[in-house]
């Protein structure tokens, strides 16, 4: 803050300080009398008169007060341009010591648990408890408070993972975050409104679902040349991708007809938000062990 | 001076309560207009694209800021959950602001990117289908109705005579830019911008 600035604020604070002082003071000395009288101030409106009566004591002194109070803390608290206060108090600084208080008190349990591989760390009841908060706190939103997940996000619960179910994995989707990317109508952009009936219901078959079975056959070969190349031969899937295993009857979006219908029409994109930055590498490493701790 | 002095004399009185209602103006208000860190953008600040602009119009419109703040205070339980505390310069572009004052539902003020788009998406639409204890209202109208393009323009040069800096060819294609797309687009934009350019989140 400029000089200018800095004085400006300072003397028209100070100036209401003193103001109010002399205002008290003045008001005062120009009192007659400092009791109680039935003297009135000599006008009357209506028949209403106004007693000509000084401020009782108590309130004087208490008006007082609040001007020592309010110089006192000009004395130690920022209200004075640059004047830092006495106490060196900033928002920022208060934020500061408020952080580093809880370093000290928790940095250390962090850091033992961040060192700790996950899933040892998944058997430690304490770690599991700070993970149940984190999880609650960050990952709830989507996956669900008993994390079984939702339509497009993926049930935590289960031994079936997207992108790999190995500590490394976990670590990594945290970390990193992932892109889930399938496109329409897989890599086979020109697909028939035929050959996508046709696929739908030979991914139907995998889990043995109500079907046209004429036309799973047919989309076998659909299958083949547009859905393999992420999901598999054999439909199985592909952590690397993140293309979910077509066989075991667990569904990231529908099951039905329609469902599946609108996944291969117009494709499904979705991600997981990378958590680096925004969590701690400790943090990251208890909520990891906590959704390890849910499927093993 | 005597009481009755300023009492019946009106004019005098007048200037007399203008000069102490002033006073907290004067010295709170009035030299924080030269502040340089209030006033100068953070490194990196980008005024709204024309579909996020637009976004933030519907964000108006719907009374989100209504619930929600953009402001995250800088206390340690708030920065855990929110990121960085807020800062002037993010939001010398914002007007109106949008720092709300009622915290009903959660700060947005860092929300961007928080969410993946599907989930903003199911969110607006239904709430309660992904969060089943929010009692945030839904917005399903978003995803049939298409964004107001006619007068961005405008809005684009409103902002402009104000400070905003849009080039004349961000305005001249705004129109463009956004025609066609339905207003959940426009405000999905704008909530995963939001609070990105500080990305050290704590």
């Amino acid at each position: 803050m400029s000089t200018f600035w800095s004085i400006w604020i300072s003397v028209i604070v100070l100036g209401t300080v003193f103001g109010c002082v002399w205002l008290l003071w003045a008001t005062r000395k120009s009192q007659t009398t400092d009791t109680e009288t039935d003297r009135t101030m000599g006008h009357s409106f209506d028949g209403i008169e106004e007693y000509d009566n000084p401020l009782p004591k108590w309130w004087f002194y208490m008006f007082l007060a609040t001007c020592v109070f309010a110089l006192g803390y000009l004395a130690l608290y920022p209200g004075l341009g640059n004047f830092k206060g006495l106490l060196g108090w900033t928002s920022t600084n208060q934020w500061e010591a408020e952080v580093a208080e809880a370093d000290e008190k928790f940095g250390e349990i962090y850091a033992q648990f961040g060192d700790t591989p996950v899933p040892e760390l998944a058997q430690n009841e304490d770690a599991m408890k700070i993970g149940q908060r984190l999880y609650a706190n960050n990952c709830s939103v989507c996956h669900g408070t008993a994390a079984r997940g939702q339509v497009g996000f993926p049930n935590l619960t289960d031994d079936d993972w997207l992108w790999g179910g190995e500590p490394d994995d976990i670590l990594h989707s945290l970390v990193k975050g992932r892109q889930g990317n399938m496109p329409a109508k897989g890599v086979m952009p020109n697909m028939t409104s035929q050959q996508v009936d046709q696929v739908v219901n030979f991914v139907l078959s995998y889990s043995d679902r109500e079907r046209d079975a004429e036309a799973a056959e047919a989309g076998a070969e659909v299958f083949a040349q547009a859905c393999a190349a992420c999901h598999g031969a054999d439909g199985t899937g592909m952590t690397a991708m993140g293309a979910p295993n077509l066989t075991d009857n667990i569904w990231l979006y529908g099951s039905t007809y329609e469902w599946i219908r609108e996944t291969v029409e117009h494709g499904r994109q979705n991600e997981m938000p990378a958590q680096e930055g925004r969590l701690t590498s400790d943090q990251i490493q208890i909520l990891a062990a906590y959704v390890y701790s849910l499927s093993n | 001076m005597k009481h009755e002095i300023v009492e019946k004399n009106l004019g005098l009185m007048i200037v007399l309560i203008i000069v102490v209602i002033s006073g907290g103006f004067l010295a709170e208000v009035v030299p924080l207009f030269f502040q340089k860190d209030l006033n100068e953008p953070i490194e990196g600040l980008e005024p709204l694209s024309a579909l996020e602009l637009e976004g933030r119009d519907i964000y108006i419109r719907e009374g989100c800021h209504v619930c929600h703040t953009q402001q995250i205070r800088p206390f340690r339980a708030e920065t855990e959950r929110y990121g960085h505390y807020s800062v002037a310069g993010e939001f010398v572009y914002d007007r109106p602001f949008l720092w709300g004052s009622k915290r009903t539902g959660p700060d947005l003020a860092r929300v961007g990117g928080r969410y993946s788009d599907a989930w903003q998406r199911q969110h607006l639409y239904d709430p309660r289908s992904v969060v089943p204890e929010s009692n945030m209202p839904a917005f399903p109208w978003l995803f049939e109705d298409r964004v107001s393009h006619n007068s961005i323009e405008a809005r684009m040069r409103t902002l402009q005579t104000l400070g905003v800096p849009y080039t004349d060819e961000q305005v001249a294609s705004a129109a463009s830019d956004i025609e066609g797309k339905f207003e959940i687009e426009a405000l999905v934009a704008y909530l995963q911008q939001l609070g990105t350019v500080i990305s050290d989140r704590r």
